[in-house]
Formats: structure tokens, C-alpha cells, sequence
């Protein structure tokens, strides 16, 4: 495939958000202030399961300093389907009661009531005198214990979706799903050699620095602005209108800039709540959460058991893959079970493949997005097995990959037929990579995995304001949560042929630019990114117009090179070439202002595929697992900005290895969540990583006018499994249970070290 | 909420009296800000005592180096008298907590917060560490090990407070040294802590030795029984495994979110051969 040459698209620039940043002057979600605004605070349930018989308010509300109570009695019940919200399809039965219990507290931390007051202090005390009458009833926590029989129900009306006869029986699981391929029972003939196995995860969370913040103000004539940390504004536009009753014009929702969603801020928490407390109280509401109520009451990754089985012949073709995953949702239904589903075995070309996943809830925070939701707990099963096959077949680990990857023209198991997709390259690059090439050291070993994540399209709105000095104003309606703004304005410098410090680009408000779907699925670089370069077209286009007017051409006889618009021909006139600002300067003159808008549907998302490799030393004596090198390899279709790039990939691999060795939620006996802060909900420290060596793979999208594919999510698929596989290579054993924390690790070798003695 | 920061010892005794039993010191507020924000703890007074020049001095005696109950870390770690004689509880005493905490909690907080998983409080017990008192009834000194009670509880009395922590002189051919086990490398909590200072003769023999162990009982403590295996040997293996047991015979600890029994005792065994063999290096260099 040719190379294209850039100007701007792959130049490493400085970010436009960084100056901001680095001397404290962005401004976060709880940075934002109004006059004469109060405190909002959220009174949690600290039951992991209880009826809710009353909620007595009136102490509260007598308290001098408080504004406003509320409970679920503010808001509208709303009927049990899927409806959209923000283009997101949800039941909003289930979301206004994740937003706020009405008939059930359903997690230690679930909202039960909130007051405004003047100061936190006096917020504080009215929520210490809501009394609110709870019928305990027994909880259940993990996935697998709450499919069981006889275990707590948490829904009366909840039956098991695409399951015949499952109208009458109560249960815990929402939903069975399957996808098939080819015929089991002929690949399980073919396979000299199958390997059967159960793995586990546990939940994580996003682990965002920021916490969820909003303000909100109301006017008396129904207009509702809001300020708030989100990764997509239009869907909290979206969700509050819904909750409330409201019409989607009169909320106009700011979002500020982000410190980290990972996916956990594509849904509303205390939005909803400010905007109806300040309705009540007349005045602006902020509610910011505290650590301990982001862990308690804010949405971590679906955890999943499941049992893999894969066949494969004696030369090492797969040829039957097995899965049943159930995924724990937490309190209302919608664990990524789909994707997981989808996911599992995407990286590889097989013949046979059966898939069955379970959307099971329980007594925990309902779940949210987290980077590839449901891909790396079907990573953690599958990769694993994998390995094992490996080692059962005498194989490289590296190889039987290869041997199986998927490749253009491979039908997956979820329908779609792959196209110029990346996996070999990247496997390629892992083999080739100075890291796989270079010998272990004694005590150490080495793990290989993959991961996929589809990417994904949708609605985009984006403009280009040129300035009468020939600066662009570049609006998107994308929150910038890994790069986009300054991925954005490079392609636009790409497209306008001016400097990228010529672009200002902007993150606008609900009102402000068309709708935008939120930031997730890594579509913001490829979809917002069609987008603008759609809307800088048009611009040129205007652009050349103008030009042409002031030529007295025609506008085909006019192009745009290199920021000037230009003669065609020699046979079009002799014409000095007329630059951007020369253009703008004299737009007045020759029409008005020079903009140019898009909006689309972004088609062709290009699926991303990755390879990671890491060493690890293990302390045989305490468990303690260390990185001691970790090289990240992945095909990302075109890197815009490159340390952005390298950054979403370092990213999801300090994520995956701290969900690899140490995170995990600890709850007591009554299922209340005991590790609500960072220092016992372990994500890793700086000193706890090595240097983490990106490799990118460019096999271009050419569905992009630039190739974009998604990058921020396949990082986090790989590290789980291929940490496990390290581990497996260091000491023998093979790891089933995440977290792989030294107390289990160390367990696990002194096992391992008995039943040697008792062999000998 | 009264703030005060007295500049005597007795000005600062007397808030503390005059708080009945409601009064906090405040030294670098690593701890005590934290259960202020969390609703943990609500004084009626908190006592400021870094104005007290008394607590915040290290100062070299001739029979050992005094420390300020109020100085921070990251001074201990930056002073050369401290770190040529007791490296070890300086390697604890810099665990605790990142850069910023570091120049602010000091030697003397770790010890009045009384967690059992305190770094520095295990090595200040290896190394015979004697904590001054200052109070109604005037001064009084008593050893680290006997100063926590309980999670969170001393024998402070009302209108007490430390001035100081009194560090011997090692006798020549000595070390110390100290471990813990912590999941992440820093910003952690010890699931274990060992502090071991021993003297060695000139054929390598311990002759004295003194193991502290934290996070695995109510409080650190002193395991006599630990140091008492070392002395006499070359520790060899069978001493080192001899004082591993006495360790782990000492442990009485919980199953909570920051570690189980049996790892906990698993890892005390470990810790003393390793804190032991770093020590008798640092002796004998």
C-alpha cells in the first residue's frame, strides 16, 4: 500500500489543552462556580439489599440552611422498556432508580435521598436526619452465586431475556445470548488436543482522578444550564430530559474539561438529582462526589466467571472454540455481555465456535462503560487458554497465534466478514520486536496476549469558523478525553494547509454545535474526526469561492494548496496566489463570514487489533509479581498525534496491570464495599511500572479520509491474560482468578511446592 | 473548632488540659486532617506544636541522637548523623507516604496514631528507641514498645504529649534495617513490617539483636524471643529459621482488606530473614 506523506497528521505537537493543564488554570468539573450556590449531597444506603418502607424528610427539611430535599417521589417513575436517551438505548425504569432508590436500596451506596444547603456542613447534618425506614433483606454479591437457586432476588419483574418458557420463573439473569459458527461437534472430532478450563474476574474501576461534579442552575421559566464533568454532554442532555420530564432545548449542558472517564462518565449520577434540587431550592445546586461515594455509588466494570474450551490439531490449528461467560451488571441489567461475547475469540480465524453469555445481577453498583467493556474479561478466559494449548501442543505462544490469527476475508462468529484489518501486522511486529527477541533472565517469564475491540462510528457534528485574520476556530461537541482536540486540528492543518498553531479547536456546549454521540467506542478521532475534516472542506470551498469572485473566474478554475487558493491552470489567468488571511481579511467584501459545518453519520469504523508482551520476576517467597518489561504493539490504522497515540496505549496497560495484580472490590459479610479509597483499592504507582515500549502498526482505515482506527481500548484487552501467562512462565502456575495479588500468588506457589513434595 | 500554636511545651500541655480530653496535636496533620475531612475526629482544640523549637530539632548527643517529636521525614532523611547510624529506621520512616507527606509526617505522629502498621514505629523499637514525654506531671520516658495500647490508643495521659524520640549509640559493628510488604511499591499500607538492628563481634557473631514487628497484632512490638535466636549465630539458616518461628509465633493478627492471617504470618517469617541479613551487612561494613 502506498505511503502517504503528511505535513501535520503524525507530527508530534504540543497539545492545545496543555498549557491550561500544566499551570492549573483548566477548569474540572467541580471547578466551576455560580453565585449564591449551594451544596448538594447524596444519603447513600448502607444495605446491600433492603426495602425501602418510608423515607422521612421532615427533620431535614426543618434544619435552617437547607433549600431543598429530595427523593425519588421528585422524579417520574417511568415504564420498564428500552428507550433512547442521547442515541443511547436504556430502560429508564432502571436508570431513574440507579440515579435514586425508589421501592429498593439495591448496593451499600445506592442514592436514597439529597439536600441542598448553604454549606456542606449544614448538608451534612440534614442528611444525618432523613430517617429512612429499611427492611433489610439478604443480598447476594458474586455472579455465579446469584444465578444459583434460591439465591436473593433483586427484580420481581426481572425474566430471562431469549430464554423460552422464562416468563414465570423469578431470577437474577436479565438476558442469554449465543452466537455460533460452523458445527461444534465436527470441530471437537477434529481437535487432537482440547483443553477445558474456568477463569474469573473481578469488577475494577475506571479509577478516574476526577470525580464526578456537576452544577446546576434553573430558571423559573423551565430553562436548565449544566456544568459537569461528562464524556458526552448530549447524552446527559439526554438522560435529564428523560428523568425529568423535560424537553431537550431547555437544558443546555456544559462539559468541562475531564479528568479521565475511561468510559465511567457516559452516564448520569448526580446530574439529574442538581438540576432537580435546584428547581426546588430556586437557586444553583452543585453536587461534587467524594472518593468514597465514587466507589460506593459509581458505575466499575462488569466482572465475569466463565469456562473456555478450545480444540485444536496436533500442528496446531484451532478448530473448535467453546465459551460461557456470565457478567455481573451490578444492580440492573446491562453487563456488556455482547461484547464480551463478540470479542472472545475476533482475534482469530477458527472454523467452529460457540458462545454463550449471561447478563446477571446483583447487590453492586450498576456497571459502566470501562476502555472495550466486556472484551478484556473474555481476553483474561480466552488468552489464558490459549497459552494453555501452547504448552499442551510443545508451541511458541507467539506462533500458534499467528498460525490462528484472523485475517482479511476471516468470518467471525458475530457475522461480519473482516476486511484490511491489522492482526498479522501487529503479531508480525510482536515477534520482530527487540522485546521477543531478546532471552529471559533466570527466574523470569514471559507473556504473550491479543485483543480486539470493534471501534465504532456514529453521529458527529463538527465546524469551522475562520477568523478575519485567517485563525480557525475548530468546534466539535466531542469531550477530549485521550488527544482529539489536537488530533482534530492536525488533520484540519492537514486539510487547510496552515500551521496547527493556527487552529484553535474547541469542545462547545449542547447549544452551542449539533449533536455529537458521547465519547466512547474510540470513534471521537475517526467519527468527529470525518466530521471536521467534511466541515474544513466546505470551508475551502467557501474559501476558494471567494477567491474566484475576486479572480472573476469561475470557482472550478480555483484550488486550494498548500493554505492559498490557486490558479488551476496556467490557462485560468495569471494570479498570485491568495492566502487564508488574505481571503479572510476581505470576507466582508466578498460574501460575509467563511465557515464551513458537517454533520454525519460516521460508517466504517476500522476494527483494532493488539499484541502485548511482558517479562515479570516473581518473589517466590511473598508472590509479589514485578514488570519487569512490557512492550505494547498495536495497529491503530493512522496515528494523527502520535504520543497520544503512545499514550493510550501506556494508559491501558497501566490499567490492565493493576487490574491484572491488585485491584479488586473487598466487601464485608453485609456486602458493604470496604476499600472505597485509593489507598486500599490498589491501582498501580508509578514505581510499580516498567517502561512500557509502544509499537504502532499502521494499516489504515480506508474508510478515514486520514485511516483512523479506534486506539484507547484494545490496550486494556492483553495485559490481564498476558501477565497470567508471564506468571504461568515464571513459576509453572497457572493463575485462574484475578486479581493475581501476592496473598493468592504466594498461596498458589506454597500449593504448588506441597503437592511437588508429596510427588516426590 | 479552636486552632492554637503555643511555643512552650508548657503553653501546649496546658491546651491540651484545658481541652478536657477534646484537644488534638497537630504536628504535619498527615493523619489528623485526613479523619477531620472524613468526619473521623472533631476536636474542640487543635494544638500546633511545630512552633515549639523543641520538636523540631534533631540534636546529636554524646549517648545518641534526639529527634523532635514534630520532625518530618524528609528532614531524618537528609541528615547525615541519623543516616550513618540508624539507616534503617530512616528506610522506614521514608516509606511512609509520597514526596509531600514525607515533608510533613513526622516520627513523633506515626507513633501517636497508633496504627499497627506504622513503618517507622518497628524499626525505632529494633533500634531501642526511648520516646520523651512532656505533661502536668512533667517529663517522663518510656520505650517505643510500650508506648501504643491498642489501634489508635497510647498511654498518653491528658495534657501529654511526645517532645522527642532518643535514639541510642550503636556499639561498634552494628546495623539495622528495615522491610515491609506492601501489594504496590509505595503509597501502601504494610500487610507486614520488620525493623532488626543487631551488633556483630569481630568473627561475625551476633551478639545482640533486637527484632520489632508491625501490622500483624493490635500494636508493633518487640519479639524478644526473635532477637534472642540470632545472638550466637552467624545466621546461618538454622538460626534465621529459628527467629522466622518467633516471629510468626508472635503474630496476632486480623483477616481484613489489607491481608489475611495466614499471609500475614507466612510473610513475618520471611521479612526476618531477609531484615536480618541486610542488617548484619550493614554491620559488618
Amino acid at each position: 500500500m502506498a505511503e502517504k506523506t503528511y505535513k501535520w497528521v503524525g507530527t508530534r505537537q504540543p497539545r492545545p489543552d496543555g498549557a491550561d493543564k500544566v499551570t492549573g488554570r483548566a477548569r474540572f468539573g467541580a471547578d466551576f462556580d455560580m453565585p449564591g450556590q449551594l451544596v448538594g449531597k447524596v444519603l447513600r444506603s448502607p444495605h446491600a439489599h433492603a426495602n425501602i418502607r418510608s423515607i422521612d424528610t421532615s427533620k431535614a427539611e426543618a434544619l435552617p440552611g437547607v433549600k431543598a430535599v429530595m427523593t425519588s417521589a421528585d422524579m417520574p417513575d417511568m415504564p420498564d422498556e428500552m428507550a433512547p436517551a442521547g442515541e443511547v438505548m436504556v430502560n429508564l425504569r432502571d436508570v431513574t432508580r440507579n440515579v435514586m432508590a425508589r421501592e429498593k436500596a439495591l448496593y451499600d451506596g445506592h442514592a436514597v435521598a439529597a439536600v441542598a444547603a448553604t454549606t456542606e456542613a449544614i448538608a451534612r447534618q440534614a442528611l444525618a436526619l432523613i430517617e429512612v425506614d429499611y427492611e433489610v433483606l439478604p443480598h447476594v454479591i458474586d455472579v455465579d452465586q446469584a444465578v444459583a437457586e434460591g439465591a436473593p432476588i433483586l427484580h420481581e419483574n426481572l425474566r430471562t431475556k431469549n430464554v423460552d418458557g422464562a416468563e414465570d420463573t423469578l431470577t437474577n439473569v436479565a438476558a442469554r445470548i449465543q452466537f455460533t459458527k460452523g458445527d461444534m461437534d465436527s470441530g471437537w472430532s477434529q481437535a487432537d488436543v482440547v483443553i477445558e478450563h474456568a477463569f474469573t474476574t473481578k469488577p475494577v474501576h475506571q479509577g478516574y482522578i476526577e470525580p464526578h461534579a456537576a452544577v446546576a442552575s434553573t430558571t423559573e421559566d423551565g430553562q436548565v444550564q449544566l456544568w459537569c464533568s461528562t464524556q458526552g454532554q448530549f447524552n446527559v442532555r439526554g438522560y435529564c430530559a428523560k428523568l425529568l420530564g423535560m424537553e431537550t432545548s431547555q437544558i443546555r449542558v456544559t462539559p468541562s474539561e475531564i479528568g479521565g472517564g475511561f468510559g465511567g462518565k457516559t452516564v448520569v449520577y448526580g446530574e439529574p438529582l442538581a438540576i432537580k434540587l435546584s428547581q426546588k431550592a430556586g437557586k444553583p445546586v452543585k453536587i461534587v462526589m467524594t472518593r468514597e461515594e465514587v466507589f460506593r455509588g459509581s458505575g466499575p466494570t462488569a466482572a465475569g466467571a466463565m469456562d473456555v474450551k478450545l480444540g485444536a490439531t496436533k500442528d496446531g490449528r484451532i478448530v473448535a472454540a467453546d465459551l460461557n461467560i456470565r457478567m455481573q451488571a451490578g444492580a440492573f441489567p446491562g453487563a456488556p455481555v455482547g461484547p464480551a461475547c463478540m470479542c472472545s475469540f475476533a482475534c482469530y480465524d477458527i472454523d467452529n465456535i460457540n458462545v454463550v453469555g449471561f447478563d446477571v445481577v446483583s447487590n453492586r453498583p450498576k456497571v459502566a462503560a470501562y476502555r472495550a467493556p466486556g472484551s478484556p474479561v473474555a481476553a483474561w478466559g480466552v488468552e489464558s487458554a490459549i497459552n494453555m494449548l501452547a504448552e499442551k501442543l510443545g508451541m511458541d505462544q507467539l506462533e500458534l497465534r499467528i498460525k490462528n490469527a484472523a485475517r482479511e476475508g476471516t468470518k467471525t462468529h458475530y457475522g461480519p466478514t473482516f476486511k484490511d484489518i491489522g492482526m498479522a501486522a501487529t503479531l508480525d511486529a510482536a515477534k520482530n520486536s527487540p522485546h521477543y527477541q531478546t532471552p529471559l533472565k533466570p527466574g523470569q517469564g514471559r507473556g504473550v496476549a491479543v485483543g480486539f475491540w470493534f471501534n465504532i462510528g456514529m453521529d458527529s457534528s463538527a465546524a469551522c469558523h475562520v477568523g478575519e485574520d485567517g485563525t480557525v476556530t475548530l468546534i466539535s461537541g466531542s469531550p477530549d478525553i485521550g488527544g482529539s482536540r489536537a488530533s482534530l486540528a492536525l488533520m484540519a492543518a492537514e486539510e487547510l494547509g496552515v500551521d496547527y498553531q493556527k487552529i484553535r479547536p474547541i469542545v462547545a456546549d449542547t447549544a452551542s454545535i449539533g449533536f455529537n454521540f458521547l465519547t466512547g467506542g474510540s470513534r471521537v478521532t475517526f467519527a468527529t474526526g470525518m466530521a471536521v475534516v467534511q466541515a474544513v472542506r466546505e470551508a475551502i470551498d467557501e474559501l476558494r469561492a471567494r477567491a474566484a469572485k475576486l479572480w472573476e473566474v469561475d470557482v472550478e478554475a480555483v484550488i486550494w494548496e498548500d493554505g492559498c487558493a490557486k490558479p488551476a491552470g496556467s490557462n485560468v489567468g495569471d494570479f498570485e496566489p491568495l492566502s487564508l488571511a488574505e481571503i479572510a481579511v476581505n470576507a466582508g467584501k466578498t460574501g460575509g463570514p467563511i465557515n464551513g459545518h458537517a454533520q454525519l453519520n460516521a460508517q466504517g469504523a476500522g476494527p483494532g487489533f493488539g499484541a502485548q508482551i511482558y517479562d515479570v520476576s516473581v518473589d517466590q517467597d511473598t508472590g509479589h509479581v514485578t514488570v519487569d518489561r512490557c512492550t505494547v504493539v498495536q495497529d491503530v490504522g493512522t496515528a494523527i498525534h502520535p504520543d497520544y497515540v503512545e499514550g493510550q496505549l501506556q494508559g491501558g496497560v497501566v490499567q490492565g496491570i493493576g487490574w491484572a495484580l491488585n485491584e479488586e472490590y473487598i466487601y464485608n459479610d453485609k456486602g458493604q464495599l470496604e476499600n472505597t479509597g485509593f489507598l486500599d483499592y490498589r491501582m498501580p504507582v508509578a514505581s510499580d511500572l516498567p517502561m512500557i515500549e509502544p509499537i504502532i502498526v499502521e494499516v489504515p482505515n480506508p474508510n478515514h479520509p486520514y485511516g483512523v482506527r479506534g486506539v484507547g481500548e484494545v490496550p486494556i484487552v492483553p495485559p490481564m491474560a498476558a501477565i497470567g501467562n508471564a506468571i504461568a512462565g515464571a513459576t509453572g502456575i497457572r493463575m485462574t482468578d484475578l486479581p493475581m495479588s501476592p496473598p493468592k500468588l504466594s498461596a498458589a506457589i506454597d500449593a504448588a511446592r506441597v503437592s511437588e513434595a508429596a510427588d516426590d | 473548632m479552636r486552632y492554637v500554636a503555643p511555643s512552650t511545651l508548657e503553653e501546649a500541655s496546658a491546651f491540651l488540659v484545658d481541652a478536657n480530653g477534646n484537644g488534638r496535636v497537630l504536628a504535619g496533620g498527615t493523619d489528623l486532617l485526613v479523619q477531620l475531612r472524613a468526619g473521623m475526629a472533631n476536636p474542640d482544640t487543635i494544638v500546633d506544636v511545630k512552633h515549639i523549637d523543641e520538636l523540631m530539632t534533631i540534636k546529636e548527643e554524646a549517648d545518641g541522637i534526639r529527634i523532635g517529636a514534630a520532625v518530618c521525614g524528609q528532614a531524618m532523611g537528609e541528615h547525615a548523623g541519623l543516616n550513618n547510624t540508624w539507616p534503617g529506621l530512616v528506610e522506614a520512616t521514608e516509606l511512609i507516604g509520597s514526596t509531600q507527606v514525607q515533608g510533613r509526617a513526622s516520627a513523633g505522629g506515626n507513633l501517636c496514631n497508633a496504627s499497627p502498621a506504622a513503618d517507622s514505629v518497628p524499626a525505632m523499637i529494633a533500634a531501642g528507641a526511648m520516646i520523651s514525654v512532656y505533661g502536668p506531671d512533667g517529663h517522663r520516658e518510656l520505650a517505643v514498645e510500650n508506648f501504643a495500647t491498642a489501634p489508635g490508643k497510647t498511654n498518653l495521659k491528658e495534657g501529654e504529649l511526645i517532645t522527642s524520640i532518643k535514639l541510642p549509640k550503636p556499639a561498634e559493628h552494628s546495623g539495622d534495617a528495615y522491610l515491609r510488604m506492601t501489594p504496590r511499591t509505595e503509597m501502601d499500607i504494610a500487610i507486614v513490617g520488620l525493623g532488626v538492628a543487631l551488633t556483630l563481634d569481630s568473627e561475625g557473631t551476633v551478639t545482640a539483636a533486637r527484632v520489632g514487628l508491625g501490622a500483624v497484632a493490635p500494636t508493633a512490638m518487640l519479639v524478644k524471643e526473635a532477637g534472642d535466636a540470632l545472638v550466637g549465630s552467624k545466621l546461618d539458616d538454622e538460626a534465621l529459621e529459628r527467629a522466622a518461628e518467633a516471629c510468626r509465633k508472635a503474630c496476632n493478627p486480623i483477616n481484613d482488606k489489607r491481608g489475611t492471617i495466614e499471609y500475614r504470618t507466612k510473610i513475618a517469617g520471611v521479612l526476618l530473614k531477609r531484615v536480618a541479613k541486610i542488617a548484619a551487612e550493614r554491620a559488618g561494613s
